[in-house]
């Protein structure tokens, strides 16, 4: 277990931010402008950290594969950020939203990363105002709060239900203002197709020009992906369309441990799926549940009588309603953890009171009509207006009369790859930030953690660690990539894989094989997992991976707009990455926070961990492409915080 | 309830690349499901297209949630089509009737050309806001974020302006396409808040010079871009740019 060294800086937990930066190495104002840092991704985490660094003086290379930096899917996230301002007075500290966060993950996540987090959370709330984000506040001008899932205080800042949506475009204008001002250069529409590594350090990226097709190297001192999850793997998800795993997959190929693949969050509230013809799953904010409960009917013939339409959600009166998440855990309602809430909404749609009709019988109602009762329509209407609207185009009903109907979905991955305290891979010189890396969330991430795990690593984490490495690199000069034949070789490499796609010239699309990869992967690999499932698993996936390879189709030409080349460079890898996820659960023994094995539960029904044997994170390294992975462990030590069952049934 | 299926008819603008010359090719589908949205019907002629061993119809899109403005279709000489206050991502084929023909364009602006059949290049947008989309501040040195309070009202107003996701049909719907309804969101969303009421006149000025450095047309007040807006933001917001613009005019 040598090989991870996760570099957490000595003294007590909520000293060792402090030493760090009192005892790290900078680079110098003059030297900072001779080094060049790529940073891929514009979301919450690449967009952050690629401002910041630009306007410390360091020249950063920016790359995406949307039209603009300001269409990441960080765009997307609805409800909140959360920060221990404790503006509310209700008692939130730094140590209780570390606390929260560990616990919510599950005792998976490593302990000094998240008190750093919860430490730096509040920067980015005074950040976000200083650039114009227009947060929610109330009559005397002071910022609002919300309630979140995991959480018994009201620490999360919103901006109606679009908070994702300002926070990054609070990010793009600090992003859009550096390349003004030509301390960053743009590449839109270029998507990344491997990292470069001379004598072993990350040197560089080898990108696809989406419009031209054009191969094309760049040079960095330091590699920074910040990249996103790798949601899609199931196809069904709440990510954008294009989100995908390949630049974290192509770091893992070139050396970079990927760390606990198998635990992805399934979101409670997302509307359930409607279709075989269906592209992407919506999801309804978690903030939804501050005013929503959630039920389904008491007796099973209510249930099948509303899925038939013979019944109506009006129809069936309170004391026939279960509130399961209400009974089954009184402390925290319907604000449990995610992993909770959509576990809870599985067991009871497989036991028969789903009441959608569709394929699978599934969804539950999130019901606004006591809130409506209690604070009248307008009030909703402010808090959740937007979300109201977006449920009513895309189902055609509406909640403020009818109960919305929502169902889990795949939504983010906890697994990463993974990184050091400094956020720097086991590939020196190459750091993955946000979503893309492992190290904040352990086995279930709460809500509102994302956006601030993002700009966090982006804003305030990140721009200072990356100097530890980069303080030993001024003096590299830049590389011309058409004098280094590592840069040429990995081209070669890309065009070569590129050529052998095309070639194929199969028979199916390439979304017929994502579709069955995805329905592999949510069957087996989903909500509730087993041994036996798990082997399947990998075997299907498998005998998908080489009919993809000798039956996929590709139409059109390599050098203009390729939308199915595209598609098919992604699928490639989530063929490979999927099969790592099955191999990842098959190794954990135990549930905890979304990776739920149906061999290890409670009498109650609810996740047995076994820290005993799996207290650690398993970072996987890769041998081959015929070869077993191999597996690192870094051992989780909780020194603040003593390690017990997670309950949400009582304060 | 059984799901309702329609048969329509698509003409689509196809074109090869920025080069060429365009034009319109028909397309028959059947049975789709009124529940879909319009981009998984585009998916189903896509998915069509591939298995007859042609080119699928390319456009825009990403997050399917009507906020990261990439989709940009033109239907029925609507942007983003029939139904308001929608991007075309969440538009759904209820909104169409049995038998229907449909047109599909790309934006039509001199501005954002087209790159390939029904995507445009929007990297005008980009020089604006990198021209003064912004409040000049760097990561970190910043107040208490509560240290300023603001009047809730201003708060809602510019989150009202700060709801554009920079689509382009504003500018697509334009007779004259103007950007000022883009620019003004932004301009308007800063001016209102403390923080961002220090550079305001600069920042109009400099963000319509470079609107009109790259060729956008004037605003003629016909509010044809306020109907259209999938965020509905207001052109009231283009009366406070005014105001901005003139008073960095004024003092010089």
């Amino acid at each position: 277990m040598t090989k991870l060294d996760s570099k957490i800086p000595e003294g007590k937990l909520k000293d060792k931010w402090s030493n760090f930066k009192a005892h790290q190495n900078l680079v110098n104002p003059a030297n900072k402008r001779k080094i060049d840092v790529i940073v891929v991704g514009t979301g919450l985490a690449g967009g952050a950290a690629a401002a910041s660094l630009a306007e410390m003086g360091f020249k950063v290379k920016s790359f995406c594969y949307q039209d603009s930096p300001r269409r990441a899917h960080s765009i997307a996230a609805q409800g909140g950020i959360n920060a221990a301002k404790n503006y509310p007075n209700d008692g939130d500290t730094v140590y209780r939203l570390f606390y929260d966060t560990i616990k919510g993950g599950d005792y998976r996540a490593r302990e000094a990363n998240v008190y750093r987090l919860a430490e730096v959370s509040n920067a980015i709330i005074d950040q976000a105002v200083a650039q114009g984000v227009p947060f929610a506040r109330d009559y005397a001008g002071y910022l609002d709060n919300r309630s979140f899932g995991g959480a018994l205080v009201s620490r999360t800042f919103y901006a109606r239900g679009q908070t994702g949506q300002q926070l990054l475009l609070g990010a793009y204008s600090a992003l859009s203002r550096q390349i003004g001002l030509g301390n960053v250069e743009m590449h839109p529409r270029t998507e990344l197709m491997d990292i470069v590594k001379i004598d072993g350090k990350a040197r560089g990226i080898v990108t696809r020009n989406l419009v031209t097709g054009e191969i094309e190297s760049h040079f960095g001192h330091a590699v920074v992906l910040a990249t996103g999850g790798y949601g899609n793997v199931f196809f069904l998800s709440t990510n954008a369309m294009g989100s995908n795993g390949s630049a974290a997959w192509k770091a893992y190929k070139k050396g970079a441990f990927f760390a606990n693949p198998s635990f992805v969050q399934i979101h409670p509230t997302a509307i359930p799926q409607h279709g075989d013809f269906q592209s992407k799953l919506t999801l309804m904010s978690e903030s939804l549940r501050n005013d929503g409960r959630i039920w389904v009917p008491k007796k099973k013939e209510d249930a099948e009588a509303i899925r038939l339409g013979k019944k109506t959600a009006a129809d069936i009166p309170d004391e026939d309603r279960d509130f399961y998440l209400e009974r089954r855990y009184p402390a925290f309602g319907n604000l449990v953890p995610r992993d909770v809430a959509a576990r809870a909404a599985k067991e009871r749609t497989d036991a028969g009171y789903g009441i959608e009709n569709n394929a699978t019988k599934e969804g539950v109602f999130l019901d606004f009509k006591y809130a409506i009762q209690r604070l009248g329509k307008d009030v909703i209407e402010a808090r959740y207006g937007n979300l109201f609207q977006m449920y009513e185009k895309i189902t055609d009903d509406n909640p403020y009369e009818v109960p919305m109907k929502i169902f889990p979905a795949i939504h983010y991955t906890m697994g990463g790859i993974w990184v050091d305290y400094e956020l720097q891979t086991t590939v020196p010189g190459l750091f993955v930030i946000g979503e893309a890396n492992f190290s904040d969330h352990g086995a279930n991430r709460l809500g509102a953690s994302a956006l601030m795990q993002g700009l966090a690593d982006g804003y305030f984490v990140l721009p200072y660690t990356i100097q530890n490495y980069l303080a030993y690199e001024f003096d590299t000069p830049r590389m011309n990539p058409a004098d280094v034949k590592e840069f040429k070789e990995t081209e070669d490499e890309v065009k070569e894989r590129i050529n052998k796609l095309m070639n194929i010239k199969g028979k199916q699309s390439v979304d017929s094989f994502h579709k069955r990869l995805g329905k592999v992967m949510w069957n087996k690999v989903g909500m509730a997992r087993n041994k036996e499932g798990l082997e399947e698993a990998v075997k299907e996936i498998r005998e998908i991976r080489e009919e993809f390879w000798k039956d996929v189709y590709i139409p059109g030409n390599t050098d203009t707009i390729n939308p199915e080349l595209e598609k098919a460079n992604r699928v490639a890898d989530f063929l490979e990455l999927g099969e790592l996820m099955a191999y990842d659960a098959l190794n954990r023994n135990e549930s905890c926070g979304g990776h739920f094995r149906t061999e290890y539960v409670t009498e109650d029904g609810e996740a047995k961990r076994r820290d005993d044997e799996y207290m650690y994170v398993a970072a996987w390294e890769y041998k081959g492409d015929d070869k077993e992975p191999e597996l690192n462990k870094e051992p989780l030590k909780y020194e603040e915080i003593e390690v017990k069952t997670r309950n949400y049934k009582t304060a | 309830m059984a799901h309702k299926t329609i048969n329509i008819k698509l003409r689509v603008w196809r074109q090869k690349d920025a080069k060429s010359k365009g034009g319109f090719e028909t397309y028959e589908l059947e049975n789709i499901s009124v529940d879909s949205s319009f981009l998984e019907m585009i998916d189903v002629l896509n998915e069509k297209l591939v298995s007859e061993g042609k080119e699928p119809v390319a456009y825009d899109h990403d997050c399917r949630e009507g906020i990261c403005g990439m989709c940009s279709l033109f239907i029925n000489g609507r942007a983003h089509g029939p139904d308001s206050l929608v991007t075309t991502c969440q538009l759904h084929m209820r909104k169409f009737s049995d038998g229907e023909t449909i047109t599909v364009e790309p934006w039509r602006v001199g501005s954002f050309p087209v790159i390939k059949d029904l995507m445009v290049d929007r990297t005008a947008y980009e020089k604006i806001m990198q021209a003064g989309g912004f409040v000049s501040v760097s990561t970190g040195g910043v107040p208490d974020a509560n240290a300023i309070p603001i009047p809730k009202a201003n708060a809602d107003e510019a989150m009202d302006a700060a709801a554009c996701i920079g689509c382009g049909a504003c500018v697509a719907t334009c007779k004259n396409s103007s950007a000022m309804l883009f620019v003004a969101a932004k301009v308007s969303q800063l001016a209102l808040l403390p923080q961002g009421r220090i550079e305001a006149s600069r920042r109009a000025k400099n963000m319509v010079a470079k609107m009109d450095e790259l060729g956008f047309g004037n605003c003629s007040n016909t509010g044809a871009c306020e109907m259209e807006c999938p965020k509905g933001i207001s052109i009231a917001h283009i009366a406070r740019l005014n105001r901005e613009f003139l008073s960095a005019n004024i003092k010089g």
